[in-house]
């Protein structure tokens, strides 16, 4: 399998008044036609992966790596404005809440057009047209209704289908979904993956899924990548999930409460601090 | 109307609605519950479902209902007095946004006790924060100098400080990690056993609910669609066909839906 996205020794690190915050610490892990999903805590620096690929991370936020290499150009090396042209075009990122991430004051059909005319020369109408066909496409019944809608007029299923929409619509070769259903409820999480799942498959597309849920990250993805403290301490095939090896992600999978097997109480993660000074595991396939 | 004995919260009825322009707007309809002392209560449901509102209009946030609702054996009216919230108290679901940025643990602790007019502050304040597993030290702090798990036990050490009988949890650990989840679901078990207390919790997690709770009741579109018991969750047993596809989702994806 050829891999669409080469990551190589990826730090991100926030220099602060007094030290040195490090996000990500050396991570290097690829991507080919396939689900990989991150999973990790709050603050393992899951999230800051997702951007630090598109280069999203403001000062005073760092990056730095060996190589993010997507097609064979190294991403770190592009301008500025070559890099506008990779996002949404090539690499596209759907981010957790449909609420802070629409335009609240633009049509959501005029927000979803103006993705696909900023990377292709295409007259309105045209535009139109194929921004109803992908409305269509995340399996939303009125799409004449949601072209003309305020995002505030949406429920947050609903918005979350405009947000893919809006970034699959330029046809990219990679999606990054950081937490895409978090702010769902378990029912429409379904249908959404269900979506997207449909999407990747399709399209032929990879996909990044970044969430903190491993249950459904096991059962979403081919492969996972477990991160603790900005580094990635183990990596294994969805399905096997549930034989880690780690302590760390054998004691987050004992602490959920499983509704087959009832226990008294709940077992705690005992952290060892020794975990932030292993070696991150090398995930390139 | 007599409620029995050991009954700690009775809903008869209960229908809340919020007037709008458009006219009143049903976020409850027609719910009847009864908990009995020392149980844990689930309630279900998606957003948007009516759950949080029961707890609501239990508190008396909600003003407008009907129907009637008993707390250990006290009909509520339309004002709650003092004595009905050192009963019930809740926890709400964000401690980020649940504790005041700039009153310290102390004073955030501190102040139902002054508003109660009970005394031995200083003593209790230092026993409330030992018992939910946080020391002295973290008495002078403010909530930003706490992670969402401290602030979470901050809050249900504030629910407890005037020992009430009956909590009512609005998602407690949706905003939580999984660790954390686990940490603060033990402590509220462990507490419950050591006082007897009452539990209403509101979730839509059902790993969570069945975790916690003896019975449940699931609720879609301002009611509840089923009562049962928590085994016949877990024998995959549910009788209508909502609280089936809530468990199927649960479970997660299932690659061969597609």
């Amino acid at each position: 399998m050829t891999n669409l996205l080469t990551v190589e020794d990826l730090w991100v690190r926030f220099k602060t008044r007094t030290s040195t915050v490090e996000a990500v610490r050396g991570i290097s892990f690829s991507l080919g036609r396939e689900r990989v999903g991150i999973v990790g805590e709050s603050g393992s620096g899951k999230s800051m992966t997702g951007r630090s690929i598109l280069r999203l991370v403001q000062y005073p936020g760092e990056i730095k790596a060996k190589r993010i290499d997507y097609n064979g150009t190294n991403l770190l090396h592009l301008s500025e404005k070559k890099m506008r042209k990779i996002r949404g075009h090539h690499i596209s990122m759907v981010m957790q809440d449909p609420k802070y991430s629409l335009n609240p004051v633009i049509k959501v059909g005029a927000q979803i057009s103006e993705a696909y005319r900023l990377h292709h020369k295409v007259s309105k109408s045209i535009a139109r047209q194929k921004t109803l066909h992908m409305l269509e496409e995340v399996q939303i019944s009125d799409p004449e209704r949601v072209f003309h809608a305020y995002p505030h007029e949406l429920s947050g299923g609903m918005g979350q289908r405009v947000m893919i929409a809006m970034m699959l619509i330029p046809d990219p070769k990679i999606l990054i979904a950081d937490e895409p259903t978090s702010a769902l409820d378990v029912t429409v999480q379904l249908r959404i993956l269900e979506i997207l799942d449909k999407l990747v498959k399709d399209r032929g597309m990879g996909l990044l899924f970044i969430s903190h849920d491993l249950n459904l990250v096991s059962s979403f993805c081919d492969r996972v990548l477990i991160m603790y403290g900005g580094r990635i301490i183990e990596t294994c095939d969805a399905a096997n999930l549930h034989q880690a090896t780690h302590p760390y992600t054998k004691g987050l999978l004992n602490s959920l409460p499983s509704i087959e097997h009832p226990q008294e109480r709940l077992q705690t993660l005992n952290r060892n601090p020794a975990w932030l000074n292993e070696n991150s595991v090398n995930a390139i396939k | 109307m007599q409620s029995s004995k050991s009954n700690m919260v009775a809903l008869e009825n209960l229908d809340v609605w919020f007037d709008t322009e458009q006219g009143p707007f049903h976020a409850v309809k027609d719910v009847s519950i009864t908990i009995k002392e020392g149980e844990s209560f689930g309630l279900v449901g998606e957003s948007g479902s009516g759950k949080s509102t029961i707890l609501k209009a239990i508190t008396g946030l909600a003003p407008k209902w009907s129907g009637s609702m008993a707390v250990n054996n006290q009909l509520l009216g339309a004002k709650r007095d003092q004595k009905f919230y050192t009963t019930v108290q809740m926890v709400f679901q964000d401690p980020y946004a649940s504790l005041h940025p700039r009153h310290t643990v102390d004073r955030c602790l501190s102040e139902p006790l002054k508003l109660q007019k009970i005394r031995d502050i200083d003593h209790r304040v230092e026993q409330a924060l030992k018992d939910v597993g946080l020391g002295s030290s973290f008495r002078f702090r403010y909530p930003h100098q706490l992670s969402g798990g401290q602030r979470q036990r901050i809050a249900i050490a504030r629910a407890l400080i005037q020992n009430a009988k009956l909590l009512l949890l609005d998602e407690p650990t949706s905003a939580l990690d999984v660790s954390v989840q686990a940490e603060i679901l033990n402590l509220l078990s462990d507490i419950k056993k050591e006082r007897g207390l009452t539990y209403l919790l509101v979730s839509h997690d059902l790993a969570v609910i069945s975790h916690m709770c003896d019975r449940i009741a699931v609720m879609q579109q301002c009611k509840i669609v089923e009562t049962m018991g928590t085994e016949s969750l877990r024998t995959a047993t549910p009788a209508s066909d909502y609280t089936a596809s809530l468990l199927k989702a649960s479970q997660g994806f299932k690659k061969t839906v597609s």
